[in-house]
């Protein structure tokens, strides 16, 4: 433990506290699990139980199959985001969890549109999907499907633009993300 | 080899010398194991009772208890038990027998998803899907349960698979990729703290059962004694720091002492030591402690910044921290000098506002009286249970436990009915210690049944009922903030508690007169089989001193 304190005067007023404060901001979590049967119930719960709001929330294998990753944004306005992960490291099948910052994050969420459509408001719909780089998927006689792939931002602006023409149906799959660079999230 | 012989040698390696439990049709192949397998089985008479033994075991004697039940009923009867032990951190392993894996979902016989049940109250649980799987999970298990913040492992084992043969290897070693809890303690934090303290004028240290947990009585003791540091525990820390000592402030909380809860209130340091800023303890939030900026040690980074926000987070074991924190503390040297005004606040509370009652006009008992009696009866030195109520508050306020794991009660949870059958936990865990169960005449019944366990697995423990007639506690808040509208609270004259205790082939006595009340506890104390002692006490005695619910340390009672 090396050499002992010297002797100088802390002012107990400098003290900050440290955690338990809400940072206001959404907050995307990447977290590795054993692949265990019950990990979901397992998180799922405890955010119910502590009273978490999960506002999306991915899940699927890695390249490890005895490793799944869970993607879960959460609102860091309403939570303090460390307590959210303190209880989640609690978990004896959590393995790893990061707090994935914004710009250094590439964060990417698939929606299906299903909106109605008829002669006149399929083109303008196409030409919005090409401004968004969507992708027509199934084209009945009143109703046009697309794909959206972005980031949630983007596929909100895309549902602003649609809705008017009648959004019949809307399914999202919750963000997925990778941190930048070389190294591993 | 069956996995059930497996699984008793997994316990024998594990150095389980006692089980808790009740057989039926799931865990049949274990029972079977159990017969002639070495370890000795206590059986119990309801499983929350078995639950709870395990509990009085661990607390008493800080190794894992273990409790076995059958599937459905035999399994949902362990959860409070369960629940109980994730409150209060106290290592715990149950092993449900659980369906055959063909009935698994199809609504069986006696079938239940105790692992679903328990999800949210357990540290961690494992349905076995393999019989080879469950040697490692037993060992798993127990790494869990007893490592870190510890806390209750259930391990769920169909019918079918339990009694399937394996390949049975001894087990080393555990695999946990995403469990490896802190202890040592960040050095820096450690020394930042001391340097807290040694600029502090108004320091407390509050201590919780994370002390005990951690086997740091002594280190605390310790760290308290390196300046006149003031101290108070939760009632789950009772026993960590030695009382009565000259800087033990008593319990502080709901009904803790006036000093120690504004020493809280006035602080300027609060150093908490495994404890985690319970509602019991702060009262209402945004006024506790006013003043105070935090140093927070615990095992359980998650309890750091809960509740109250820490300005010195330590993650680590308190064991270790400890030794570390004094020594930095002692190196600075601090002028001792700075804590006269703080040492005289402490004193004119202590003077004005120690612990009283009104003692009876006749030779009626006063609860309180009856605590002070028995602490005389026991030369203070007894392993002392409870249920939950104001029994449990009085003993604890007027039982000064001098050690650790003397004192075994059911804080977090707050579980009446867990006196009796922890009590008979903790005599099977330390057969040569005075076991004493502090009962409440509505908490002693909930699981009396254990009574016939003691008769019949021949363990000694004393039962002293505090029989006010009433649901005390209940009645107390009914007098003082329901308009005195005694709502379901009066428990009659039933059971006839000599009676009942002949029944089950115990002793009973009943006292009445407070003169000879130290004489014939001892008298009681003496015998060699259990006992049953109704002590019948003032049925209206409030609780007091006593923050009201939602209030603020400045406005405690009575």
């Amino acid at each position: 433990m090396g050499e002992p304190a010297t002797k100088e005067v802390l002012n107990l007023e400098d003290l900050q506290v440290s955690g338990g404060v809400s940072t206001g901001r959404k907050h995307v979590l990447s977290i590795l699990s054993e692949n265990k049967p019950g990990v979901l119930a397992r998180i799922a719960g405890l955010f119910a139980r502590r009273g978490f709001n999960i506002e999306s929330l991915a899940v699927g294998p890695t390249d490890d199959p005895s490793i799944s990753r869970f993607t879960l944004t959460v609102d860091g306005a309403a939570h303090p985001i460390d307590q959210v992960t303190k209880q989640l490291h609690k978990l004896i099948n959590v393995i790893k969890i990061r707090d994935l910052e914004p710009e250094e994050t590439v964060a990417r969420e698939l929606a299906l549109f299903k909106i109605s459509a008829d002669d006149n408001a399929r083109a303008q719909i196409m030409q919005f999907t090409d401004i968004f780089r969507g992708k027509v998927v199934d084209v009945s006689k009143r109703s046009v499907t697309v794909e959206v792939t972005g980031s949630d931002d983007k596929i909100e602006a895309f549902e602003q633009m649609v809705r008017p023409f009648g959004l019949i149906e809307m399914v999202r799959t919750g963000e997925i993300a990778v941190s930048r660079g070389r190294g591993t999230t | 080899m069956r996995a059930v012989d497996a699984i008793i040698e997994c316990l024998k390696a594990e150095g389980v010398e006692h089980v808790f439990g009740i057989p039926g049709g799931a865990n049949l192949p274990t029972y079977d194991a159990l017969y002639d397998g070495g370890v000795r089985h206590i059986q119990c008479r309801h499983e929350q009772g078995a639950g709870h033994a395990a509990e009085g075991y661990a607390k008493a004697s800080g190794r894992v208890g273990v409790a076995l039940a059958t599937s459905g009923p035999g399994a949902t009867n362990l959860v409070t038990p369960i629940a109980d032990a994730m409150m209060d951190s106290v290592p715990t392993v149950f092993i449900t027998g659980q369906v055959r894996t063909d009935l698994i979902g199809t609504d069986g016989f006696q079938e239940a998803d105790v692992s679903g049940i328990t999800l949210p109250i357990v540290k961690h649980s494992m349905m076995i899907q393999d019989p080879r799987e469950i040697p490692e999970a037993i060992h798993t298990a127990f790494h869990i349960a007893s490592t870190g913040r510890p806390g209750p492992v259930l391990v769920d084992i169909p019918q079918d698979l339990s009694r399937a043969d394996i390949d049975y290897e001894p087990v080393d070693r555990v695999n946990l990729p995403g469990y490896q809890p802190t202890t040592e303690g960040n050095a820096k934090q450690i020394r930042l703290a001391a340097k807290a303290l040694a600029n502090a004028r108004r320091p407390v240290i509050y201590a919780g059962g994370g002390v005990i947990s951690a086997e740091a009585a002594k280190e605390l003791t310790e760290l308290g004694e390196s300046d006149r540091f003031p101290v108070t525990c939760t009632v789950m820390g009772l026993g960590a720091f030695p009382a009565p000592h000259d800087h033990w402030l008593g319990m502080l909380g709901m009904h803790g002492t006036r000093a120690a809860n504004y020493a809280m209130d006035e602080a300027d340091l609060i150093c908490c030591i495994g404890a985690r800023f319970d509602d019991r303890i702060t009262g209402k939030l945004s006024e506790f402690a006013p003043r105070a900026k935090f140093i927070h040690i615990d095992v359980d980074p998650a309890e750091i910044s809960k509740n109250v926000p820490a300005h010195i987070p330590i993650v680590g074991d308190a064991k270790k921290i400890l030794p570390k924190l004094t020594r930095e503390y002692r190196a600075l040297e601090s002028d001792s000098a700075r804590l006269d005004g703080w040492w005289e606040r402490i004193r004119n509370w202590r003077d004005k506002h120690p612990l009283r009652y009104e003692d009876s006009v006749d030779s009626e008992i006063k609860p309180q009286w009856m605590i002070q009696a028995l602490y005389q009866a026991t030369g203070g030195d007894a392993v002392v249970t409870s249920d939950v109520g104001q029994h449990q508050m009085w003993t604890a306020q007027h039982y000064d436990f001098a050690k650790p794991r003397r004192w075994i009660n059911s804080g977090g949870l707050g579980t009446m009915g867990f006196g009796l059958p922890s009590a008979m936990g903790a005599k099977v865990a330390m057969p040569d210690e005075q076991v004493v169960c502090v009962a409440g005449d509505g908490s002693l019944i909930m699981n009396v049944q254990e009574l016939a366990t003691c008769v019949t697995e021949e363990i000694p423990v004393k039962v002293m009922i505090m029989n006010n007639g009433y649901l005390g506690m209940v009645r107390q808040w009914q007098e003082l903030f329901w308009d005195r509208r005694y709502s379901s609270v009066d428990m009659g004259s039933s059971p006839d508690w000599v009676k009942l205790a002949e029944a089950f082939g115990a002793k009973g006595v009943q006292l009445t007169q407070k003169e000879s009340l130290v004489d014939d506890m001892k008298e009681a104390l003496a015998e060699d089989g259990p006992v049953v002692v109704d002590v019948r006490v003032t049925p209206e005695e409030n609780c007091y001193p006593m923050i009201p619910a939602g209030q603020a340390a400045r406005d405690m009672v009575g």
